[in-house]
């Protein structure tokens, strides 16, 4: 049987993914799982059994949004995405469109859609992340789904048009 | 075996492209949208959403971990052991689903914890909690315009120096108190209310053991965070909004936990 830090460790890859997804920068997701396995650390006595996985998510996601919290009090220099060149066609393109589709979702919307659809947790795993019904956690992915459909839709046209 | 016209709903059309859907269900609906092709587009359009996700962020677990995120570095270089609120709620777990009343516990699936004697304060409360929220005319025994007596009374009943949070600052009024069975003798319960009318819990009783980590429990609508300090259990209930239900526990715990309790 895996001990709980061997459990840790196999979810490292994976939490830094979901970082990376969360803030779109390297160095800001490290920092992130470096705090989430501190406290996962620090709270190993504490820990009652359960899945060590969905608990590390849900610090992850928890110290996430304190960050976002403390980052609204603060006036911060962000990259003028206005300037970069229109994306052309390709697989890079894609990825960044998703990457800005994701940015304009609300937080939790944006939380949810990422555990189940790159996470592949069960909506109930994700109920249990973020501290609500499961009836909650499907219409944030519904509403998620709206939300980046408008905004795929909406940037198409304004390409072709260019054309 | 379903009739292939039965409707869909759309939380169906969700859950089909996650696999929560059952076997049979499953092909329901994909019958279904064989002959709904706007329907078909839309779950077409979600399914290139997840996989446009995967593409972008899928190689980062193909990445070699840096050194500083090795346990071994991390356990080198973690920070001081203070058991301060940011850390207790950030690590605070949902250890189970609680169903009111007579249901008991439900299943978690594989990964389930058997709820401890410890889980059973949470779902005492809920119970009172979901008991008395919804009483228009008598929520409480003794009225808040009479803390003072009111925590005399229960710290006798309970044989513990108790502490009634005044809530105040964050806009919630004390509506009062009562004396409730507990798991382990007598029980504290203090009401609140917003001026909106939004009702919180506080459910006091002994425990047995010293301290505990700050758990989270949800029971249909409603939900809980808990914990034990200096052989008190508390739980802080309230509607399902984890931020709004933290946001009020972090004011119940700083009180209480540098309250009259304390030894001396």
């Amino acid at each position: 049987m895996a001990t709980f830090r061997q459990n840790v460790e196999a979810t490292i890859p994976a939490l830094r993914r979901y970082a990376r997804a969360l803030t779109r920068d390297s160095d800001i997701a490290d920092d992130l799982v470096q705090d989430t396995l501190v406290r996962a650390l620090r709270s190993e006595h504490l820990f009652h059994g359960g899945d060590v996985r969905s608990w590390l998510y849900t610090i992850l996601t928890n110290l996430n949004r304190n960050r976002l919290r403390s980052l609204a009090r603060r006036p911060t220099l962000s990259p003028i995405e206005d300037n970069d060149a229109p994306d052309l066609a390709g697989p890079e393109a894609g990825g960044r469109d998703i990457e800005r589709a994701l940015a304009t979702l609300v937080e939790d919307q944006r939380n949810a859609l990422l555990l189940v659809v790159l996470e592949g947790l069960s909506y109930r795993e994700v109920a249990e992340v973020q501290g609500v019904p499961i009836g909650t956690v499907m219409s944030r992915l519904a509403r998620a789904r709206v939300q980046i459909k408008n905004y795929l839709d909406g940037e198409r046209p304004a390409l072709r048009r260019v054309k | 075996m379903i009739d292939r016209d039965s409707p869909v709903t759309e939380d169906e059309l969700h859950a089909y492209i996650d696999g929560e859907l059952p076997a049979d269900r499953k092909e329901a609906v994909a019958t279904w949208l064989a002959d709904h092709p706007e329907q078909a587009a839309l779950v077409a359009s979600w399914r290139a959403q997840a996989e446009n996700i995967r593409a972008r962020y899928g190689a980062v677990v193909e990445e070699p971990v840096p050194e500083r995120l090795k346990l071994d570095q991390v356990l080198k270089h973690g920070r001081s052991n203070g058991r301060s609120w940011a850390a207790m709620v950030a690590a605070a777990a949902v250890v189970a689903f609680i169903v009111g009343g007579t249901a008991g516990w439900m299943a978690r699936g594989a990964s389930a914890a058997a709820p401890t004697g410890f889980d059973i304060f949470a779902s005492e409360a809920l119970d009172a909690y979901k008991l008395y929220v919804v009483e228009v005319r008598h929520p409480v025994e003794v009225p808040g315009s009479e803390r003072a007596h009111m925590t005399q009374w229960l710290s006798k009943r309970l044989g513990q120096d108790l502490r009634v949070p005044d809530l105040q600052s964050i806009g919630l009024k004390l509506v009062g108190g009562r004396l409730l069975p507990g798991p382990t003798g007598a029980a504290a319960f203090y009401m609140y209310e917003s001026p909106s009318g939004e009702r919180f819990t506080i459910y006091c009783a002994k425990a047995d053991e010293q301290q505990s980590a700050l758990r989270y429990a949800i029971a249909e609508q409603f939900a809980a965070f808990y914990w034990v300090d200096d052989k008190i259990a508390y739980v802080v209930s309230g509607p399902a909004d984890r931020e709004r239900l933290e946001s009020v526990t972090k004011s119940v715990y700083e009180q209480v936990d540098k309250g009259a309790t304390k030894k001396l």
